[in-house]
C-alpha cells in the first residue's frame, strides 16, 4: 500500500545521493515541485532520466545534482535550448554531466520493458543514425523467427520513479488522465515510487479515459497541490507559458540563475562542498 | 512563405505527425483552408487534434482537449508511428546535407560540443517510419552544410539505395521547404535539387546560402504568392493564438 506522506518526507525517505532517478511526464503533469525538493535536500551525483527534460531537469543540472542524463530531447519546449543543460555539456558547469542519449522512440520502449519485467525491448529505431556509435545502450538483435534485425534496447528500471497526478484517495489509489504520457511505465519500472496529486479526496469519482494507479503498486503519495506548475494538470490549471519563456532570460547566465536558486528555493551554489564545483 | 508553401503540401485525408513550431502552424493552416480531413498527431499522443488556436507545445491540454483520441507515448510510437499508419512527418534541422539527412544533436564534436542541441526526440523514427517526410528549415551556408557534424535523422544516406540497404520502411524526405524555395531529390541520386524558388528569390541566392554545390532543376519554378485567403487564415490564427497565450494565468489555481 501507498504510504501517503509529505513532499519532504516522501523525498527524504526515498531518493538517496546517487540513485538513479525518473521524473516524468510528457509536457502535462510534469512533477515539478518534487524536483524543488531534491534541489532544497541538495541531493548529488544522481543519474537522471527522463525522455523530455526540460526546466525542471534545467534546474536540477544547474543546482549541480546530476552527474549523469538518460534522456531523448533535451529543450525549453515551445520556447529554445536549456542554458543549465547546455553549461553542464559545454563547459562541464556547475559540474560534468555524462549523457546517454536515446530517441523517444527508444526511451519509450525502455520503460515499457522495465514495467514488463523484460531485460530489453525491441522496436524499429536508429537505423542510418550515429546514436548507436554514442550510446552503449543501443544494439541490434536478429528475430529469432525470421533472422530480420532490429534495434534492441536495455530496460530502464529506476531506483525511484516521480509523477505528478490530479488526485488520490484516503487509500493512495492515484487517478490521472488528459495526456497520460509515460507515467504508468515509469512507476511500474521503478523500485520505489513517489506520486504528487493536486489533492486528496476521501473517495474519487471516475472520469472517462482516467488511468488509475492502483495504490499497492506505488510507495508513496504525497499532496502537493500545484505540483505541476508552470506545466499544468488537465482540469485543474493551465500551462503557464509564460513561465517557460521567462526561464529563458534566467537561465542564459550563471548568476541569474544563481539569484533565481536562491530566492526560490533557498539554496546556494556556494553551499558546495569544497572541490565539487567545477571551474568557473 | 514557408509556412504556406508548407501547408499546400498537406493533401486532404491524410495523417500528419506535427512537430511544435512552423510545422504546427502549417498544418493548422491546411486544415482551415484546402484540407479540413487532415488528421494531426502530436507526439505527446493526441491523436486527430483539431485546437482552436496553436499550441505553445506539444503537449498543451488544448490537444488532448479537441483530440479524438489521448494516447500514452509508447503507444503513440509503436502503435502508431512504427507501422507506418502515418502517411507524413515534419521535421526541423539545426544542419542538412545533400541527401537530406538531419543534425538535431551537437555542432562540433560531439563529446566536446561548440553547440549541444536539444537531441533526437521522436525524429530518428519519424524520419524512418513516416510515409514520407517533409523537412522545414532556414536555408543557409551554416544550416546546409556538405558533412554533417551527427546524423541524428536519416535521410538518404549516402545516396540512392541506402535506406532500403538499412530495411527503412518510409520514403524519406519528399520535400525541403526552406525560406529560398523548395528542394526535392533527384530521382535517380537522390539528391537535393532546388526546384522551386518563392517569389523574389532568385537560384543565385538560394546558392548562395547552400554550403555545398547546390543542384538547380532545369525547369526551375517560382511558388505561387500567397493567396488572400491564405494570409487572412494565417493572421486570424496568429491573433487567436497571441490572445490566448494573454490571458493564460500566471500561477495555478483550481479552475471550476
Amino acid at each position: 500500500m501507498a504510504q501517503i506522506t509529505s513532499l519532504s518526507e516522501g523525498v527524504a525517505e526515498l531518493v538517496g545521493d546517487g540513485d538513479t532517478v525518473a521524473l516524468e511526464g510528457f509536457t502535462h503533469l510534469i512533477p515539478v515541485a518534487a524536483g524543488h525538493e531534491l534541489i532544497r535536500q541538495r541531493r548529488r551525483d544522481l543519474t537522471l532520466v527522463r525522455m523530455t527534460p526540460d526546466i525542471v531537469y534545467d534546474q536540477l543540472i544547474g543546482a549541480g545534482c546530476a552527474r549523469r542524463l538518460v534522456f531523448s530531447w533535451g529543450g525549453n519546449p515551445g520556447v529554445g535550448s536549456l542554458h543549465r543543460f547546455r553549461d553542464a555539456v559545454e563547459h562541464d558547469w556547475p559540474r560534468p554531466l555524462e549523457l546517454e542519449e536515446h530517441s523517444h522512440a527508444g526511451m519509450a520502449n525502455r520503460y515499457v520493458a522495465g514495467a514488463s519485467g523484460l531485460p530489453f525491448a525491441v522496436l524499429r529505431g536508429y537505423s542510418g543514425t550515429d546514436l548507436a556509435a554514442h550510446t552503449d545502450t543501443i544494439a541490434t538483435v536478429a528475430c529469432p523467427f525470421t533472422g530480420e534485425e532490429v534495434t534492441a534496447v536495455p530496460a530502464i528500471n529506476p531506483d525511484v520513479g516521480i509523477v505528478h497526478a490530479q488526485r488520490a484517495d484516503r487509500d493512495g489509489n492515484v487517478q490521472l488522465w488528459g495526456i497520460t504520457g509515460i507515467q504508468k511505465e515509469v512507476v511500474l519500472a521503478s523500485d520505489r515510487s513517489l506520486v504528487t496529486v493536486e489533492e486528496v479526496v476521501d473517495r474519487f469519482e471516475r472520469v472517462t479515459g482516467d488511468l488509475v494507479l492502483p495504490s499497492w503498486a506505488m510507495t508513496a503519495v504525497a499532496p502537493v497541490p500545484g505540483g505541476a506548475h508552470p506545466s499544468y494538470a488537465q482540469d485543474y490549471y493551465d500551462r503557464d507559458n509564460q513561465a517557460y519563456v521567462a526561464w529563458d532570460a534566467i537561465s542564459r547566465d550563471r548568476s541569474t540563475f544563481g539569484d533565481w536558486l536562491r530566492d526560490e528555493l533557498g539554496v546556494s551554489l556556494d553551499d558546495e562542498p569544497a572541490g565539487e564545483r567545477g571551474e568557473r | 512563405m514557408m509556412t504556406v508553401a508548407a501547408s499546400r503540401a498537406l493533401a486532404n485525408d491524410t495523417a500528419c505527425f506535427v512537430g511544435i513550431g512552423l510545422p504546427s502552424k502549417a498544418s493548422n493552416l491546411a486544415r482551415r483552408t484546402h484540407a479540413p480531413g487532415l488528421v494531426l498527431i502530436y507526439e505527446s499522443g493526441t491523436i486527430g487534434a483539431k485546437p482552436a488556436t496553436l499550441p505553445l507545445s506539444i503537449g498543451d491540454g488544448i490537444l488532448a482537449e479537441t483530440a479524438d483520441s489521448v494516447v500514452s507515448v509508447p503507444e503513440i510510437f509503436n502503435y502508431w508511428l512504427q507501422p507506418g499508419r502515418i502517411d507524413i512527418g515534419f521535421l526541423g534541422a539545426a544542419q542538412l546535407d545533400r541527401f537530406g539527412n538531419i543534425n538535431t544533436t551537437v555542432i562540433g564534436d560531439y563529446d566536446d560540443p561548440k553547440v549541444r542541441l536539444p537531441g533526437a526526440g521522436g525524429a530518428p523514427e519519424i524520419a524512418a517510419s513516416c510515409g514520407e517526410v517533409i523537412v522545414v528549415v532556414r536555408q543557409t551556408a551554416r544550416s546546409f552544410v556538405p558533412e554533417l557534424d551527427f546524423v541524428t535523422s536519416l535521410g538518404y544516406g549516402r545516396g540512392a539505395g541506402d535506406r532500403e540497404r538499412l530495411g527503412v520502411r518510409g520514403r524519406g524526405p519528399t520535400m525541403v521547404i526552406t525560406d529560398h524555395g523548395v528542394l526535392e531529390p533527384d530521382p535517380g541520386t537522390r539528391e537535393l535539387t532546388l526546384t522551386r524558388v518563392h517569389p523574389g528569390v532568385t537560384a543565385e541566392e538560394a546558392r548562395a546560402a547552400t554550403g555545398w554545390e547546390l543542384a538547380v532543376a532545369d525547369d526551375l519554378d517560382t511558388s505561387p504568392e500567397p493567396t488572400a485567403t491564405e494570409l487572412e487564415v494565417l493572421r486570424a490564427l496568429e491573433a487567436a493564438t497571441a490572445e490566448a497565450v494573454e490571458s493564460t494565468p500566471s500561477a495555478p489555481g483550481v479552475r471550476t
